[in-house]
């Protein structure tokens, strides 16, 4: 054992205090483990979580607190906003941004609909590609070292420095333009381009003309929105974006795959094989149901992440053109620290917050597995006769350890 | 490989054999080098623009996109780019990044073997609160991060930088979890040798985590180099910009605007070194570090 260190004198046997509850933990388990030294190692229990709590209770759990309180106020960030110079209004941020009609409510729905369609592209879209980067480098091939880091590689760099990457090749005169160039078509003015994607389908099938928008969706509007905007579909320039995250996320997902792809018992695929299965039937009905936990991380991790986009916003497009990349990450931050409503844009952030526990817990429901749910009723109904009959089973079981 | 072991038991009479599932042309392989190459390419390519584009001259830059081959070779933009408070940038982000990783990497090892093995009261609540803090978003966080150093008067200071950045859940729950896999029975020996609980820590429990503080430095000192969002709400004078917000204000100030691509590609360039190093050179320690604690675990 090294002797340089910092002292801390052996507890050997610590008299006085019993511990503070029934010892179950892995140490406590094992008889002589336990005892006595409950007290001060309880103690130092306390001091060693106490910096990391401590930061974390301050810039964190306090801090959603006091915003709360500003979602509630008419703070101009003068002063300080739990003295004299902000008052209650009640909910008043958020109608504005939900009933009362007007600029808040119009910026923020548009930030609402520019964020949906960017998700629902996104997500499909990373997962699959990083699924697919998985299977790919997952092949018994040379180099799969290489490949697996270079397709990692945009996850770990700065974002800023990816989007400045992303700025350069889709300018109009730019490579990806270029690329495009190749095969006769000319690229589109990328990131002042406020065009929608739905709307640009549309005319292109013949089901609308973009200058002149059907009535039935042009004179009808829901939150301040006609509908024809409401189905835009994600702009021209949020589309960049959308590339530009699909191609760094894709990577950490990728890792997330190959991992759960290593886990896979070699000999299911092996004995599939034996049987006959196909590569694509193999795939489909023996790998793809043991990824379902992957595919269940990988998108609840897409989807809490792509809702709250900022820093691409922020570097490349400000919201622009025609606030067609707005997101409500990036509103909140223009409504507060530029213009100054700070209770708009604190309102705005919890909206955000609602939006995502929603949709993560919907996302839960749909993938939620049927199988497991069962399983794990089963085990639990077991583990608890197992506890009926004998103590120590018990006791295990309630720790979730043991059983199987 | 195993796949052909078994093949040959099951036919042991060499048959033509079948392309495409098991035989010795290897279609497959192909077309699965074929897909990695083009991928290779779209995931490198823009690296190596940045990289040229770095060396042109703005016109080269914008009239030869494509091109790998600056025409003339010219350093002019990393000139201009010492001109400006790059180099302030940079330094401050190497000393955000570095107290960062230390701070992060002590206290959530010291918070995490607390939660894996020191039974104290209140130590379930604590861990759920944990899970709780980890589930709010990060960017719900600006505002009330803003809030509470205007609050105690801390907005615009160096220590605004980084002393929020140390507070990190998920730090604490990569160590817990780690912990946990470890066999109790050293610690125990070493409770029974008479040792106390933060010696057992320092000198046991610690260099068995070898792969787990690799990770948690990897992950602080990325996470908090390419940081930008927090930057953003903690400070506003130019002595504490950042990599990340200074070269972003490049992009709206004016060396960025028009078609000075060098310089902002250079720039960029620049600030992916750091990053690119530690994850080369951690990138096998870390194979191979956690391949070790599987086998340890």
């Amino acid at each position: 054992m090294s002797a340089t260190t910092p002292g801390v004198t052996p507890i050997t046997s610590a008299p006085g205090m019993p511990p503070a509850t029934v010892p179950a933990g892995p140490l406590g388990r094992r008889p002589g483990g336990g005892g006595g030294e409950g007290g001060r190692r309880g103690l130092a229990g306390y001091v060693f979580v106490a910096p990391a709590t401590g930061l974390l209770f301050l810039f964190l759990l306090l801090p959603i607190f006091m915003a709360l309180w500003v979602s509630l106020s008419d703070w101009t960030g003068q002063g300080s906003p739990f003295s004299g110079s902000a008052n209650f209004v009640g909910t008043e941020n958020y109608q504005r941004l939900f009933l009362e009609d007007g600029l808040v409510r119009k910026d923020f729905m548009t930030s609402l609909r520019n964020t949906a369609f960017y998700v629902a592209i996104v997500v499909p879209a990373q997962t699959a590609l990083s699924l697919f980067l998985a299977l790919v480098v997952n092949q018994k091939l040379r180099g799969q070292g290489f490949f697996r880091t270079a397709f990692y590689f945009p996850s770990v760099t700065s974002s800023v420095a990816i989007s400045l990457v992303f700025l350069f090749l889709f300018t109009g005169s730019g490579a990806i333009n270029g690329v495009i160039g190749l095969f006769g078509v000319d690229g589109p003015q990328w990131f002042s381009d406020a065009r929608g994607l739905v709307h640009l389908f549309g005319d292109k099938l013949g089901l609308w003309d973009t200058d002149s928008p059907p009535g039935v969706l042009a004179d009808s509007s829901v939150g301040g929105l006609t509908l024809w905007d409401w189905i835009s579909g994600p702009s021209v320039a949020m589309t960049a974006i959308i590339f530009l995250v699909v191609w760094t996320t894709a990577g950490t997902f990728m890792l997330m795959f190959l991992a759960a792809l290593q886990d896979i018992p070699a000999e299911v695929d092996e004995a599939a094989t034996v049987d006959g299965a196909g590569r694509w039937q193999r795939f489909r009905f023996v790998t793809l149901p043991q990824l379902k936990p992957a595919v269940f991380l990988v998108t609840t991790l897409g989807l809490i992440g792509t809702w709250q986009v900022f820093d691409q916003i922020y570097i490349m497009s400000g919201g622009n053109p025609a606030k067609t990349t707005l997101t409500p990450a990036f509103l909140s931050y223009l409504y507060s620290f530029r213009q100054n409503e700070w209770g708009v844009g604190a309102a705005m952030a919890f909206v955000l917050f609602a939006i995502i526990v929603v949709m993560t817990s919907i996302q839960r429901f749909v993938m939620r597995d049927k199988d497991a749910i069962r399983d794990k009723k089963a085990t639990r109904a077991a583990r608890g006769r197992a506890g009926a009959r004998e103590h120590q089973l018990a006791d295990r079981s309630g720790r979730g350890e043991g059983a199987g | 490989m195993s796949t052909l072991t078994r093949t040959r038991r099951e036919r042991p009479t060499t048959t033509t054999p079948t392309p495409r599932r098991r035989g010795t042309f290897p279609i497959g392989k192909v077309l699965g080098y074929l897909t990695l190459i083009v991928f290779a390419i779209i995931y490198i390519y823009p690296f190596l623009i940045q990289i040229a584009t770095s060396v042109k001259t703005n016109q080269d830059a914008t009239q030869t996109p494509l091109s790998l081959v600056p025409n003339p070779f010219t350093t002019t933009a990393f000139d201009r780019l010492l001109d400006t408070d790059f180099p302030l940038w940079f330094f401050n982000s190497a000393t955000v990044a570095i107290i960062v990783t230390a701070g992060r990497v002590f206290f959530d090892s010291l918070a995490g073997y607390a939660l894996a093995r020191i039974k104290f009261r209140g130590r379930s609540a604590l861990f759920t609160g944990l899970l709780a803090v980890m589930a709010v978003p990060g960017v719900v966080l600006l505002i009330p991060k803003f809030l509470v150093l205007n609050q105690i008067g801390m907005y615009d200071t160096h220590p605004a930088l980084w002393m929020p950045l140390l507070a990190d859940a998920a730090g604490v729950f990569i160590m817990k979890q780690f912990f946990e896999s470890v066999n109790p029975s050293i610690e125990e020996a070493a409770r029974i040798d008479g040792a106390g609980t933060f010696r057992i820590f320092w000198s046991v429990v610690l260099p068995m985590a070898k792969p787990a503080l690799i990770t948690l430095t990897i992950l602080s000192f990325q996470g908090s180099w390419n940081e930008l969002s927090h930057f953003i709400v903690a400070t506003q004078s130019t002595d504490l910009f950042t990599l990340t917000k200074g070269v972003a204000s490049l992009t709206s100030g004016q060396l960025g605007s028009g078609n000075q691509f060098p310089i902002t590609m250079g720039a960029a360039l620049l600030m992916t070194i750091p990053v690119a190093i530690v994850f080369i050179v951690f990138q096998k320690k870390f194979v191979a570090g956690a391949n070790e604690g599987g086998v340890k675990g």
